[in-house]
């Protein structure tokens, strides 16, 4: 085979954007021409018209049915919580499912057969135009801009249109401080309920480390090693003399977006503590933040042998006998350490609040 | 002189002018009105071309009108609040557990209204098909090079189209509040924080305080329905109107030329079948709605800050930043007493929109590079733009990656493999594999290129094996239709940029030479390799050659098959009957 090595041509002087020649060249085939139009058994059989014509309206009345079948289902069968009872979804489901589908399928396909068998199918040309205006009415728009930016004095009159960009630009800080309230700053919000604000959460000395669903206090000899519990602090299930909860709603969210704990026994000798973090811990039992330093997710997969706790969002990976390092993963900082002791009573409390911000990293977190 | 009067034949009823139709009356109303006539008299006829891809545009669009659709009926029930109250529906695994408004009232969608569920699923799998549909007919527009001039504004609001409908999407399944969504919410906030300087002022503005608040339902819920429904229907108004005054590009073929257009008309053929194709995808949405299941949210429980499912997953078209972010290192700067989270604002933030607009900018790289001005509107095939069509393969294979990447834990549970290995594979295979899908791509397509020329020269492969008096074998050739090799030669010659020079004639140093010897590179490393058509010259030596191969092989009886019977009087056709593969 011959080699065809595609053209060159000079450079241009102009360069950039410089309008390449284009080959003229005629084809090296002719161009035969559209293909002549062929008829369809359907334009020259009126039998076969008339069977597409039945076909086509069959689709159709055949789409009717499944619209009434749609209005038997939908008041025969009964919903609410049997919503598995056929193919692991609800009959109702499945059968307004199918039916409208079946409905709406069936005046699709029919149109298509209609088109296809029955529309004429000669192939038309149609001349395409340049996407640009005519050279004339583009300088007319031209001419005309000029007129009218001229008659305006827009250009002229620097002191008018100055003012006036000046004026409208202006209108952008109304536009902007109008959002202002969209939410308070990280720094308003301290102060404002319990634990409140990015540094802080609802932990506070000596407050009880309590199981997350029910709320009952632990001890430490309650904790076999190798035991993890998901924990929350004593506060969120405090309650009044009503039995009325003091946290709830959406400060409830926010306290446990934040305080959220794991704890975890281990033997004593597995634990390396971090400096200044010696007496951190209860009989092996350590408390981490359960809000991933990565993105915020709370992290729930433990690895029982190698004290390695998993984020199931992204798999960053901590190791709670070394202060939370983190060993794998997308994470960059390790979990921060809540520093555990016992209460008079034997029940495990918090020394502190949390030293270090939890949860994902951001600017001014230092 | 007025004719009109006199009877035009010798008859003897009266000649009348027929009743004037109503369609005529209606069309007359509304054009004195309206002047519809001028406007309309150039579209009801207007051309179409025929092909299988051109509908894949259709698809996003025809499952756009089923979001809208289902979309308000599922706002008559849903609130969008998270105003704590406590379940009292009829889904009895979660009577009396308090929850937002917003996911009680997706589980009365799903219980207690009928054909709740059907619309929820329907609209989730809608989504889905627009999404998907949008992504691969923007691969379509690639590879075929319809983004070239007078497109490229079309191609830019189609990815501006693709990038709001993710957006779209992600506050559209963040609305139930159930615990996955509520989940994705944590790891936006957690990607919004990681933004520098003002991370946590947007983080709080948001949602309106600390992470969740009470406002981002109501706030997600007026984007998804208003907002950004609203913009992307004036975009699509945008791209369906520069579609029409551009009409619409075609593949070259007989009679097919860049200044015509040649296809069914508007009415009725194409609009009849643009018309029923909404049926059915609109029936295929629905089929599915029913019977296959999406989002269970019942099946997650109400969101709950400090719980989390293993296994956690975005929707799919999410899939490349959770991929992104699984495989970044945990990279982190601490200076100057402020903290820049790398390790999640370039997954997260910058990466997503690099990639996509390193798509929607390779259009301007190409215009740049071989500086045409014309108009196209004849379409490429793949092979024949070579490095556009690796640099998308690249892209694909980046997007697969990130996309395995984004479900490492799941491959690691069903594939027994081990999770580390797989993001260390990853972190590395990103970078590469794209590279070499590239060069294959690449050379793929050239080597589909010199096949065609070997067909236009020599023909296609019979499947006839000849045998020579000598013994040899070999397959018979044969040409192909005058119209297949007018569609395989209906291309351009590809231009190459030579190198420039530093200096002018004169010896004057000359400023833009970088700038010029970096498009000739360019021109040389995107083009230089292909293989172009033959020229006439070419055709007619090679096809000369196969005349005179074809006397041969008439004259020495190998045009035919062997039946056996040559010699012993019994054969019973003659050579024009022997079968041949058509073509």
């Amino acid at each position: 085979m011959s080699d065809h090595t595609p053209s060159t041509v000079p450079s241009q002087g102009d360069g950039h954007g410089a309008q390449v020649a284009t080959m003229h060249e005629a084809d090296p085939i002719a161009d035969p021409g559209v293909h002549p139009h062929q008829w369809r058994p359907t334009d020259v059989d009126e039998r076969a018209a008339k069977r597409a014509e039945r076909q086509v309206a069959s689709l159709f009345g055949l789409s009717a049915v499944f619209a009434i079948l749609f209005c038997v289902a939908y008041f025969t069968l009964e919903i609410g919580d049997n919503h598995d009872t056929f193919l692991g979804m609800g009959a109702s489901t499945v059968a307004l499912g199918t039916s409208f589908g079946a409905a709406l399928l069936l005046i699709g396909v029919g149109i298509i057969q209609w088109a296809r068998k029955l529309m004429g199918d000669q192939e038309i040309v149609e001349m395409r135009h340049p996407a640009h205006s005519t050279d004339e009415d583009r300088d007319k728009v031209l001419a005309d801009l000029k007129t009218g930016i001229e008659e305006s004095g827009i250009v002229r009159r620097t002191l008018v249109r100055n003012s006036l960009l000046g004026a409208v630009g202006m209108l952008g800080l109304p536009a902007v401080v109008l959002l202002r309230d969209l939410g308070p700053t990280p720094g308003q919000v301290v102060g404002e309920y319990e634990g409140a604000g990015l540094e802080h959460t609802l932990w506070t000395e000596g407050m009880r480390v309590v199981r997350d669903v029910v709320g009952t206090p632990i001890k430490a000899s309650d904790l076999e090693v190798g035991d993890l519990v998901n924990a929350e602090p004593a506060a969120i299930f405090e309650t009044d003399e009503h039995g009325e909860h003091l946290i709830e709603g959406v400060e409830l969210q926010i306290a446990k977006s934040k305080a959220a704990l794991i704890l975890l026994r281990m033997e004593p000798d597995d634990i390396t503590p971090g400096r200044g973090r010696e007496n951190w811990t209860v009989d092996g039992i350590v408390a981490y933040s359960k809000i991933c330093t990565h993105v915020g997710c709370p992290i729930s997969l433990n690895e029982r042998t190698t004290h390695h706790l998993l984020c199931p969002c992204h798999q960053s990976t901590f190791d709670l006998a070394d202060s939370g390092r983190v060993v794998f993963g997308p994470a960059a900082r390790a979990l921060p350490q809540l520093p555990l002791a016992v209460d008079e009573e034997g029940y495990l409390v918090a020394q502190s609040d949390f030293t270090e911000p939890v949860g994902p990293s951001y600017w001014e977190r230092g | 002189m007025d004719t009109t009067k006199i009877a035009s034949t010798n008859g003897t009823t009266a000649a009348t002018t027929g009743r004037p139709s109503p369609l005529a009356g209606v069309g007359t109303w509304a054009d004195e009105r309206l002047g519809l006539a001028t406007a309309m008299k150039k579209q009801i006829r207007k051309v179409f071309p025929d092909h299988w891809s051109f509908m894949l545009g259709e698809i996003a669009l025809w499952s756009f009108v089923v979001l809208l659709l289902s979309g308000v009926f599922l706002t008559l029930w849903f609130t969008p609040s998270m105003a704590e109250i406590q379940y009292e529906g009829s889904y009895d695994q979660l009577r009396g557990i308090h929850m937002s408004e917003a996911y009680a009232s997706t589980l009365n969608i799903s219980f207690d209204v009928r054909g709740g569920l059907l619309m929820r699923q329907m609209h989730h799998w809608a989504a889905m098909l627009f999404i998907a549909a949008m992504l691969v007919h923007l691969m379509r527009v690639f590879l075929t090079g319809a983004f070239r001039k007078p497109r490229e504004l079309n191609w830019v609001i189609g990815g501006v189209l693709i990038l709001l409908g993710i957006v779209e999407g992600f506050a559209g399944y963040s609305l139930p509040d159930d615990l996955l969504s509520g989940t994705g919410l944590r790891i936006a906030d957690g990607l919004v924080k990681a933004t520098p300087v003002v991370g946590t002022y947007m983080s709080f503005f948001m949602f309106g305080g600390e992470f969740p608040g009470e406002l981002i339902i109501p706030r997600l819920y007026i984007a998804h329905v208003l907002l950004i429904p609203g913009l992307i229907l004036a975009l699509i108004a945008a791209h369906m109107l520069l579609l029409v005054y551009h009409k619409h590009t075609q593949w070259p073929g007989p009679g097919r030329t860049e200044q015509n257009v040649v296809g069914y008309p508007l009415l009725p053929v194409y609009a009849a079948k643009a018309g029923g194709f909404f049926f059915i995808v609109f029936g295929v949405c629905a089929t599915m709605g029913g019977l296959l299941a999406i989002n269970p949210v019942w099946k997650y429980g109400p969101y709950d800050p400090s719980k989390v499912t293993a296994g956690s997953q975005p929707d799919w078209y999410m899939g490349i930043a959770e991929g992104l972010l699984r495989i970044m290192p945990g990279w982190e700067t601490h200076i100057f007493g402020v903290t820049i989270s790398w390790n999640v604002f370039l997954p997260g933030q910058i990466a997503p929109v690099a990639l996509l607009m390193m798509v929607l900018a390779w259009p301007f790289l190409e215009a740049w590079v071989t500086g045409d001005k014309r108009e196209h509107h004849l379409l490429q095939r793949p092979r024949n733009a070579p490095t556009r069509t690796a640099f998308l393969a690249a892209m694909i294979t980046a997007y697969g990656l990130l996309w395995a990447a984004g479900g490492n834990d799941i491959l690691a549970l069903k594939f027994n493999l081990n999770l580390n290995y797989i993001t260390y594979f990853m972190r590395v295979a990103i970078f590469v594999v794209p590279v070499l899908v590239f060069f294959l791509a690449r050379r793929w397509c050239i080597s589909l290129q010199r096949h065609d020329n070997e067909v236009l020269l020599h023909g296609y492969e019979t499947g006839i094996i000849m045998r020579s008096p000598e013994g040899g074998y070999s397959e018979r050739h044969l040409p192909i239709s005058t119209e297949r090799a007018y569609s395989l030669t209906a291309r351009d010659r590809d231009v190459v940029v030579p190198d420039p020079q530093p200096t002018d004639g004169q010896g004057v140093r000359d400023k833009g030479y970088p700038v010029r010897k970096l498009r000739a590179r360019l021109s040389q490393g995107m083009f230089a390799n292909n293989v172009q058509k033959p020229t006439t010259s070419e055709l007619e030596e090679a096809h000369h050659h196969a005349e005179h191969e074809h006397e041969l092989e008439h004259a020495s009886g190998m045009d035919r098959p062997a039946d056996g019977h040559q010699f012993d009087g019994h054969a019973d056709h003659t050579p024009d009957e022997a079968p041949l593969r058509g073509h």
